[in-house]
């Protein structure tokens, strides 16, 4: 069967919007376009039920009430909302924050910003599974500890975290319990009474909701979470994230929420399948290619494979029918490579070789053995090409080599 | 990132891709570069001890698209050239003809560095062998 190219594969960028999403948004553009905030007309009170009907929506997914949920634009304002407001709601308390070293730069940039600001933060280092120590979290913990934030899933390698028994520590310790859930909700059950977790951030456009949306959980009891705003203005989100809401947004991020939840059990099997169909079909026609990360624990779409001796950014030109991420220095912004990888003990030069693949609700079986097809053609076609390919088989111990390095 | 049309088209279609006898005298190696860095290149010529002709040049390149091209031009452009004539080649040239962006010029330093690191490896190899070799010419003529 033909497939349709490009074919999209790096849905732990994005995700399209699903159009069962996209009808339920489209009279909010129009019809119901009031300002959730407007408390005194019917147009008013049609787009608060729009947005409370989302609230229920991505409350339920994640297991909160609707009520501890804040609308925000995106994850990132998110995570530096549940950072930046319980640091400045908690100072008194403590000044320390503890988070990892694999962590989103959402979360490690406004980390850093504290530390300029007087706070000290700890970055656990992880394992080579790409997980996170839980001896060594316990030990970092102080009296001067008032956060915890570690994600629930890596949006590189997929890797989940042992989230339940972290929230279980901090909880323990009386620490509260960050979580940027933004590769996680939606994929996996995440439950935020069974996994400890007092702040979550999640994003719509990850779960294939609209671009622009994002939710902060916010704990009420057990123990109540306060946190300091970092917009100020007419006080909508008690108070915690002035600013009209987003009420198209917010009702599509509520569809998308609801549909996740609908067909996780049977997705999550599908897309796993999937996954798995990929690796085995590249593991069984290459040799000298590694998965970075655990396979035990990890989100049922995501593979991320090193393939030695080929760089990232010449196997995304050979591929280029194909939208998948790379690790490769050339490809970043900052001309380095992964910090992820590198943080699992990855060689530079394999994380230079590292391709992310992130499968989604749209991806098919067809797509899946073309791009398998493809990335094995590509992959030969390019270590013919490769002097340290030919140098390996040549039985050349590469790393007693004298590399003149620049 | 967008490439230029002829990046992409050495990407596509590598010119002289391959090894040549690295032990053979007349054979220049260089191979520039670190696994770490994202890049290695070796590039290797066949030279004529008497013209200092560059017959044959063969290259391979770990690295990116820009990194392929550079070198694939660069045995393009060595081939039939002196040995003089390959060291007067610049990175500024290779960047032109490629029109590569910015963060790619040091795709092109390195071909440069590779080119000039093969002709010193044939120099290297052929300054014991060639007082003779130098000589009998010499005595020839």
């Amino acid at each position: 069967m033909a497939v349709k190219l490009p074919i999209y594969m790096d849905n732990h960028a994005t995700t399209p919007v699903d159009p069962r999403v996209v009808e339920t948004m489209l009279p909010y553009f129009t019809e119901v376009f009031g300002n959730a905030a407007s408390r005194n007309h019917e147009f008013g009170w049609k787009a608060e039920e729009g947005v409370e009907r989302g609230r229920e929506q991505v409350a339920k997914l994640v297991g909160a009430t609707p009520k501890e949920i804040i609308w925000t634009s995106g994850a990132t304002e998110s995570d530096n909302l549940a950072i930046k407001g319980v640091a400045e709601m908690y100072r008194e308390k403590g000044n320390h924050i503890i988070t990892e070293v694999t962590e989103h730069k959402a979360v490690l940039d406004t980390c850093k910003r504290l530390e300029k600001d007087g706070f000290e933060v700890t970055y656990l280092p992880v394992q080579k599974d790409g997980r996170v120590d839980l001896d060594g979290l316990r030990k970092a913990i102080t009296p001067k500890t008032i956060l915890i934030t570690i994600m629930y899933a890596n949006n590189e390698i997929g890797v989940v975290q042992p989230v339940a028994e972290i929230g279980a520590i901090a909880k323990e310790k009386g620490v509260f319990f960050h979580v940027d859930g933004v590769q996680a909700v939606g994929k996996i059950p995440v439950d935020v009474n069974k996994d400890n977790i007092d702040i979550l951030s999640i994003s719509a456009h990850k779960l294939y909701g609209p671009k622009g949306v994002g939710a902060l959980y916010v704990r009420r009891r057990n123990p109540r979470v306060q946190l300091a705003a970092i917009i100020d203005g007419g006080g909508h989100e008690r108070g915690m994230r002035s600013g009209t809401l987003n009420v198209t947004g917010i009702v599509g991020f509520g569809k998308a929420c609801e549909l996740c939840q609908q067909e996780m059990p049977t997705e999550s099997v599908r897309l796993r399948g999937l996954r798995d169909r990929l690796k085995d079909a590249i593991f069984s026609q290459l040799d000298e290619v590694f998965v970075n990360g655990s396979m035990t624990y990890r989100l049922p779409n995501n593979l991320n494979i090193s393939f030695a001796y080929v760089e990232g950014e010449s196997m995304l030109m050979g591929i280029n029918d194909i939208a998948v991420s790379s690790g490769s220095a050339c490809t970043s912004a900052t001309l380095e490579p992964s910090y992820v990888l590198k943080a699992l003990g990855v060689g530079e030069d394999l994380a230079h070789t590292s391709i992310r693949f992130g499968l989604g609700r749209f991806n098919t079986q067809e797509e899946v053995d073309y791009v398998a097809a493809r990335v094995i053609e590509t992959v030969k076609r390019l270590r013919e090409l490769s002097p340290l390919y030919e140098m390996a088989k040549e039985g050349v111990d590469m790393s007693k080599m004298q590399w003149n390095t620049h | 990132m967008a490439y230029s049309d002829k990046v992409v088209d050495h990407y596509n279609h590598p010119r002289n891709v391959g090894s040549l006898d690295k032990n053979d005298p007349s054979v220049g190696t260089g191979l520039v570069g670190a696994p770490e860095c994202g890049d290695v290149m070796k590039l290797q010529m066949k030279i004529n001890p008497e013209t200092q002709v560059i017959e044959e040049a063969k290259f391979k390149t770990f690295g990116c698209g820009s990194a392929i091209a550079s070198s694939s031009l660069a045995t393009e452009w060595v081939k039939g050239k002196t040995v003089e004539e390959a060291l007067s080649i610049k990175n500024t040239d290779i960047v032109r003809e490629l029109a590569l962006p910015p963060v790619k010029i040091h795709c092109s330093v390195l071909a440069e560095d590779a080119i000039k690191a093969a002709i010193s490896d044939w120099k290297r190899k052929n300054t014991e062998v060639e007082k003779p070799a130098a000589s009998s010419a010499a005595g020839q003529s």
